[in-house]
């Protein structure tokens, strides 16, 4: 884990997973271990990762598993559930399921041709569906908290292309926690400052059976591609995606995201060598470098 | 004999003896975007790819 600077065998990063999900729980207060929570799980490796770490942490999590009717040749949404289905007998762990076509008579695929929304994508469609449903049923059923398993790279491609869009409204409301109020349920995301490579190697060393196919429609998708370009510049500079979100949110957390700098500049005065601006004592940055130049040579 | 790498429905070939962040540079895959394994088990970016190997590589992104 480069962006760490840190190494670790399969039984210590087993462990440390865990250890630091309970330290963000607690840094961006998710949730306490006396409140309810429902996991979304797609029977991917997030949400299925999260729903093993909950556990494993001692919290009180029951998952919900939402059939949208995905098949795209490869039967997508009933491998998801089984896969789903099976995490939660193997660890005897409450699983509620919502049919979409059962519910609301269509599927997400022919809905969203029904609705003609998302140009074409069921996409749009999908997430005003995931998000409604989500809701609902933690209010019905009395949640405290969603939780979702979306993961840093998630977090920095949404970051990614609200700040290219400027979507002010967006960027204001982005956060590991979302707050209850006006009917929604409180939304937290658990695993936001891990890599999704990160979360890749624990589904992975845990034996936990993920969906690796991806979704038929997310081909091409916007989401996608941030994560790629965001991949690229980690490449080249590794941290580079932790840095663009954890400073993102200590700027929010600080009320510094947006707001105009009011406070009064540190006072200028002549710098003693070259006699242009600088707030340094004494000598400017610059007169300090070619000073420390002259030692060298 | 060659390291053969597999990522989904394409395959590499590369020459052992070089590490594997090397190998994966050069069949320009982006390392931050996938994790190896070798006989299922995950093998770090320094591992020397050895006469013979043929390493798994597990896509990481997901999303849409």
């Amino acid at each position: 884990m480069r962006q760490h600077r840190l190494a670790l065998c399969k039984e210590h990063f087993l462990a440390w997973i865990p250890e630091q999900t309970e330290r963000f729980i607690k840094k961006y207060r998710m949730f306490t271990p006396d409140e309810k929570i429902l996991v979304a799980v797609s029977g991917g490796k997030d949400s299925l990762s999260l729903w093993d770490i909950l556990i494993r942490l001692g919290y009180q999590a029951d998952g919900l598993y939402l059939a949208l009717g995905i098949d795209g040749g490869i039967n997508y949404s009933d491998k998801s559930y089984q896969l789903s289905e099976k995490f939660a007998q193997a660890h005897h762990l409450k699983l509620h399921v919502v049919d979409i076509e059962k519910e609301y008579g269509h599927s997400i695929p022919v809905l969203s041709q029904i609705s003609h929304r998302g140009y074409g994508k069921p996409c749009a469609v999908c997430g005003l569906t995931k998000r409604h449903e989500m809701n609902r049923i933690a209010r019905d059923l009395g949640y405290d908290v969603l939780a979702t398993g979306h993961n840093l790279d998630d977090e920095a491609a949404v970051l990614f292309g609200n700040t290219l869009n400027w979507s002010v409204d967006y960027l204001l409301r982005q956060g590991p926690v979302l707050p209850a109020g006006d009917g929604l349920a409180r939304k937290v995301k658990p695993l936001c400052r891990f890599y999704e490579r990160e979360m890749t190697a624990y589904a992975i060393a845990r034996g936990i059976e993920y969906i690796y196919e991806e979704c038929p429609f997310a081909e091409g998708s916007q989401q996608i591609y941030y994560k790629e370009a965001l991949n690229q510049l980690e490449n080249a500079r590794p941290g580079a995606k932790m840095t663009f979100y954890v400073r993102f949110l200590d700027a929010k957390m600080k009320g510094n995201l947006f707001v105009e700098n009011t406070a009064p500049r540190a006072s200028l005065h002549a710098c003693s060598s070259c006699g242009q601006p600088t707030s340094a004592d004494g000598l400017c940055s610059f007169c300090r470098m070619i000073e420390k130049a002259k030692v060298v040579s | 004999m060659t390291v053969k790498l597999i990522l989904r429905d394409k395959e590499y070939e590369v020459k052992h003896g070089m590490a594997l962040l090397d190998a994966l540079k050069k069949c320009e895959i982006v390392p931050e975007a996938v994790i190896a394994t070798r006989n299922g088990e995950m093998i770090t970016e320094d591992e020397i790819l050895q006469d013979g190997d043929e390493i798994k590589l597990i896509a990481v992104i997901s999303g849409g």
